[in-house]
């Protein structure tokens, strides 16, 4: 069973958000998603500066046999990258809620964190998803 | 039938097995209504005897040309081991290398393919190859406009003596993804760029330039004014380099200030012969800080679980069968068999070898020119700087002319007048160093004939 | 050992250049380059034994059973390399005026007809250089169609859901949206999923068929109806041809326009990557579209005269889409194959592949293994899963695949179609003897065993290989794409 720390809001599409109180947000992949995905052999980050819509493509992470965009939860501006995953991706593999958060977005509209899952929805979203696969 | 190896006892087992009376029944979910009748437009099989002489007539028909033709393709000599090692099952008749252990051969082949070619263009990596040069900078352009970040435009400017063949197949390829290519028009006087008329692009936005050395009519630019130029202007700078060539010219990796962002061209002169145009090889190479953005095949070092080295696919999460609709490009193959003859021709001439080929056909070209320039009303077109190919002007319609020498066994060149306006007496030829110096008194007496 | 490393400074191979060295006086010295470029330096037997030694470290069909889904390995006829390795052909430059290219411009001219009359197209063009190459000319065919009707708002690809990935990548290069399609239990497309996703936005639907399940996707006919009624056009990807070659023409199935893999179907050689080749085909309403060049027939005095087509004969072209013709050598090799077969035997290339993989599918199926689509028919490949074996021995699919190659045979194509968990995709083609298939069904018996009594056995696979299973995470994390002697010891 993947961790899935209470605290944390989520995206269907397994970005995790943990809320600042200056008004901004870190954004990474959740713990069932790096898990999933295996060893990451790259990151692609957005670039400081950028303006992204809630739900638009933010980034990419890559294994060796798999390519993920990461959505973007919220819209806002992008005000930090972790450039260690530049030359550590398997930061996110390690420590997907700590070291290896993606980027830090300034919201725009803290509303839409409304529309985000809570770690207990985003819980049983994961366990259906075992669910289907088993019976394939 | 030929290549099946069934008896008919094979067959009687086989059906027998899965149950079925006849091979026709396995095609039963097939609906009756759209089954094929018999092909009876397409002819009954043959032996390979018979088809072998026929086609080796044909072959023959088209033989014992001489040739002074260049214009991408080029004539070179090509070391008899090349083929004969090329014509190995093992490497001929292998797939992509999917599973790398059963694959080290044809992966080491890549991995010095594109060790050679990054070290032959002074960049820092090259890809595993791409279809030829035209093909190759149509890629170029597309991974350009992924590439630069600051540029919005999705266009690309090109200088027009880059080999207009090049620039159709690469309008042609990027075009559907409004890319658009802009050519920037040369000198009449140099065949090199018109400066002024590349000046009036200076600070629009542009992902990239690109510019051939040599240029398609032979001349050479000023290629470190020009990257310094694209580079002062936000664009990356693209070039478009002759393999041989670079034996004796600066590499783009050392173009200017910063050098070239990425190269491509055809590696066809490097043991690849002219066999109509294909297949040849496209190479492309380019800095560190943009591999990601390198579409096609790339081949990485690494080691197995004992810490021996070995070689693999790498970087695949760009490529079609995973990133679908988000792929750098829908390439799947590189140019494999080319690509090896690329790289056992290139070590087998070395840098000593090629540098002495690139010699001996500029020396030659040089004396193309000067013998069929004693003709009356032959003169060099362009006062400029050139290498290995040169463009004549002629008191005659070239494709005319070169019509005539074709009745005497010999190509004399490509007419340019079908690709510019004003050049329908321009003549762009070439002698490699299979020329001698028969062959061009052989032309210069055919062509003085012509044009008396 | 890399070839750079076996070089001695000063070593070369003397008889493969020119013998005399020429001034470049001429050439400006800003232009001249300083330093020698970094080339191997070693002699003539040197690299023949280099390569010749690599080339027996590669699996090939002509050293082993190759049976890899869609890819179609089967013999490549030596004759056929011998036919386009001729010195006329090899010599002949690609801009060779046509009156001394009749010999190479009557056999392209030839393997346009085979083709048109394989396919049941009316119009084939032979340029495209590989089968993503084709895909691209007929998606921008029917971009270039619509576009000539003024019908702007088509801007949707159709795309089954089991597809190869260069169809929705090929789409993109196009400039159109990707919308996937469901398939169903059974390998098919889901009408009725279809029948909702059509509409004006529709400008075509990509398909292959047989399907990339291994099966013949039988409601063809009624989804071509559904898209062409909504004012969409059918494309075939060709790359299982090979399958029905004889026995249904994707004209008359419906499709407007296709390509094929000559490398596949044509029995061209793979080369370890390419070159392939990928000529189009299409039915009437895109004959203007071709792209060019192609080859010609006048009749001069009774006597055939081959030309090239181009714009002045296609005006609406989507144009050239190679440096100069596509891969050549590979039509020529075509051509000598199909002309070896001829219509009997390229329908027995049809009846056989799917013989051998029917067969092969039951042999496998009777030693326990799993089908993905037990109810259908195989046509010339078929999916098993190893998804109980992955769930219950801990033995993956790439597990199974690494140790048959120490049975001496290649793997099939693993984990595709994407929508079977843990699959092989099984491709046996018409050249494979039947002892060569029985002794293939044996070998996976016996990996099953090894599994069930020793799992760590196949997990360690392979054995037998110039390497162990290699670290493709360090190849991906720490790019090492050149050699640099910097980079030694």
């Amino acid at each position: 069973m993947s961790e899935i720390p209470s605290e944390l809001r989520f995206m269907a599409s397994h970005e995790w958000i943990r809320v600042e109180n200056d008004g901004t947000a870190y954004v990474g992949i959740s713990d069932h998603a790096q898990s999933a995905l295996g060893d990451l052999v790259y990151v692609e980050l957005p670039e400081v500066g950028d303006t992204i819509t809630a739900g638009d493509e933010a980034g990419v992470v890559e294994s060796v046999k798999a390519a993920s965009d990461i959505y973007a939860p919220l819209t806002g501006e992008v005000v930090a990258i972790n450039e260690a995953l530049n030359d550590n991706p398997e930061l996110v593999n390690s420590d997907p809620y700590g070291d290896g958060w993606i980027y830090r977005i300034r919201m725009a509209d803290p509303e839409e964190l409304e529309d985000l899952l809570s770690a207990e929805e985003y819980a049983e979203q994961i366990e259906e998803e075992a669910d289907d696969q088993a019976e394939d | 039938m030929p290549y099946v190896p069934h008896t008919d006892e094979d067959v009687r087992i086989m059906l027998d097995t899965i149950g079925v009376a006849s091979i026709d029944a396995l095609f039963d979910e097939i609906p009756a209504e759209i089954r094929a009748k018999p092909l009876l437009e397409i002819p009954s099989g043959r032996t390979e005897m018979d088809v072998t002489r026929l086609v080796g007539e044909r072959a023959a028909a088209d033989g014992n040309v001489i040739n002074f033709l260049g214009a991408g393709a080029y004539e070179h000599h090509i070391p008899a081991a090349v083929w004969d090692i090329i014509s190995r099952g093992e490497f001929m008749t292998a797939y992509t290398p999917y599973q790398a252990e059963a694959s080290q051969g044809t992966l080491q082949v890549i991995y010095e393919f594109q060790s050679l070619m990054a070290h032959l263009t002074a960049m820092d990596v090259s890809n595993a190859s791409l279809y030829d040069g035209g093909s190759a900078l149509a890629e170029a352009a597309l991974m350009a406009v992924r590439a630069n970040r600051k540029s919005q435009s999705g266009r690309v400017l090109v200088l027009e003596n880059v080999n207009p063949f090049y620039c159709d197949a690469a309008r042609n390829i990027v075009g559907n993804q409004h890319i658009e290519i802009v050519k920037v028009p040369f000198d009449a006087t140099t065949g090199n760029v018109d400066q002024a008329a590349l000046d009036a692009y200076a600070g629009q936005d542009f992902a990239a330039l690109v510019v051939a050395m040599p240029s398609f009519f032979g001349t050479l630019e000023d290629v470190h004014a020009l990257t310094d130029w694209a580079h002062a202007n936000r664009m990356l700078m693209v070039a478009v380099v002759n393999p041989t060539a670079l034996a004796v010219l600066t590499p783009p990796g050392e173009w200017g200030q910063k050098g070239a962002d990425i190269v491509v061209g055809e590696g066809q002169p490097l043991g690849v012969p002219l066999s109509s145009g294909g297949p040849y090889v496209g190479f492309i190479c380019c800095r560190n800080e943009i591999v990601r953005q390198l579409p096609g095949r790339i081949i990485g070092r690494t080691v197995d679980l004992e810490g021996k080295r070995g070689f693999t696919l790498t970087l695949q999460a760009r490529e079609q069968h995973i990133r679908r609709s988000k792929a750098t490009s829908n390439i799947c193959t590189n140019q494999g068999l080319a690509m090896a003859a690329a790289t056992i021709y290139l070590s087998l001439l070395g840098a000593e070898g090629l540098a002495r080929v690139a010699q001996a056909c500029h020396a030659n070209t040089r004396k193309l020119i000067a013998s069929l320039s004693e003709i009356p009303g032959v003169s060099v077109a362009h006062q400029s700087a050139f290498f290995h190919e040169a463009v004549l002007r002629l008191p005659k319609n070239a494709a005319e002319v070169v019509a005539a020498l074709a009745e005497q066994r010999i190509a004399g060149g490509l007419a340019l007048g079908e690709f510019f306006p004003d050049h329908e007496n321009a003549l762009l030829v070439c002698a490699t160093e299979m020329r001698n110096d028969a062959d061009i008194a052989r032309y210069q007496a055919a062509l003085r004939q012509i044009l008396a | 050992m890399l070839i750079f490393e076996r070089g001695q400074a000063g070593r070369r191979a003397v008889a493969q250049a020119p013998s005399t060295t020429d001034d470049l006086h001429d050439i400006p010295a800003a232009l001249q380059r300083k330093q020698k470029p970094l080339l191997p330096e070693v002699g003539e037997m040197q690299v023949v034994r280099h390569y010749t030694n690599l080339s027996r470290k590669n699996f090939s069909i002509d050293t082993h059973f190759y049976p890899l889904g869609s890819c179609t390995m089967k013999y490549n006829p030596r004759g056929a390399h011998r036919a386009a390795m001729q010195a006329g052909f090899l010599g002949r430059h690609p801009l060779a005026h046509e009156s001394i290219s009749q010999g190479f411009l009557a056999c392209l001219y030839e393997l346009q007809e085979v083709l048109k009359g394989v396919t049941g197209m009316k119009g084939v063009s032979l340029t495209p250089m590989a089968g993503a190459q084709g895909e691209f000319a007929g998606v921008a065919m029917i971009r270039a169609y619509h576009e000539a009707r003024k019908d702007h708002e088509r801007k949707e690809i159709l795309i089954p859901s089991a597809a190869h990935g260069t169809n929705p990548a090929t789409a993109v290069m196009c400039g159109y949206k990707v919308r996937e399609i469901p398939v169903n239990d059974e390998g098919d497309v889901d009408v009725d999923a279809l029948r909702d996703a059509v509409g004006p936005q529709t400008a075509g639907l990509m398909m292959t068929n047989p399907s990339t399940c291994g099966v013949f996707e039988r409601s063809v006919r009624e989804i071509a109806e559904i898209v062409h009624a909504a004012g969409g056009l059918l494309y075939y990807d060709g790359a299982n041809l090979n399958a029905i070659l004889g026995k249904v023409r994707p004209g008359d199935m419906g499709f407007d326009v296709m390509h094929m893999n000559l490398h596949k179907t044509f029995a061209t050689p793979h080369g370890g990557g390419g070159p392939g080749a990928g000529p189009v085909g299409v039915g009437e309403r895109l004959l203007p579209y071709l792209p060019i060049p192609m080859v010609g027939k006048d009749e001069i005095e009774g006597k055939p005269r081959y030309r090239w087509l181009t714009e002045a004969d296609i005006p609406q072209t989507i144009g050239r889409l190679s440096t100069f013709m596509g891969n050549a050598g590979v039509l020529l090799r075509a051509h000598y194959y199909a002309s070896v077969l001829g219509r009997e035997g390229l329908l027995r290339v049809g009846e056989f592949s799917t013989l051998n993989a029917n067969y092969l599918m039951k042999k496998v199926q009777d030693a326990g293994f799993q089908l993905a689509y037990p109810k259908r028919r195989a046509t010339h490949e078929f999916i098993i899963t190893l998804n109980k074996q992955a769930k219950e021995l801990h033995v993956s699919a790439m597990d199974f695949a690494k140790r048959i190659l120490d049975y001496g045979y290649h793997a099939p194509t693993t984990y595709f179609p994407l929508l079977i968990p843990e699959c092989w995709l099984i491709e046996p083609t018409e050249t494979e003897s039947r002892d060569e298939l029985d002794g293939f069904v044996k070998a996976m018996v016996q990996i099953q065993a090894e599994a069930e009594n020793n799992p760590e056995l196949v997990r360690g696979a392979p054995y037998s290989q110039p390497v162990r299973r290699l670290d493709d995470v360090r190849a991906a994390r720490e790019l090492d794409l050149v050699w640099r002697p910097t980079a030694e010891q």
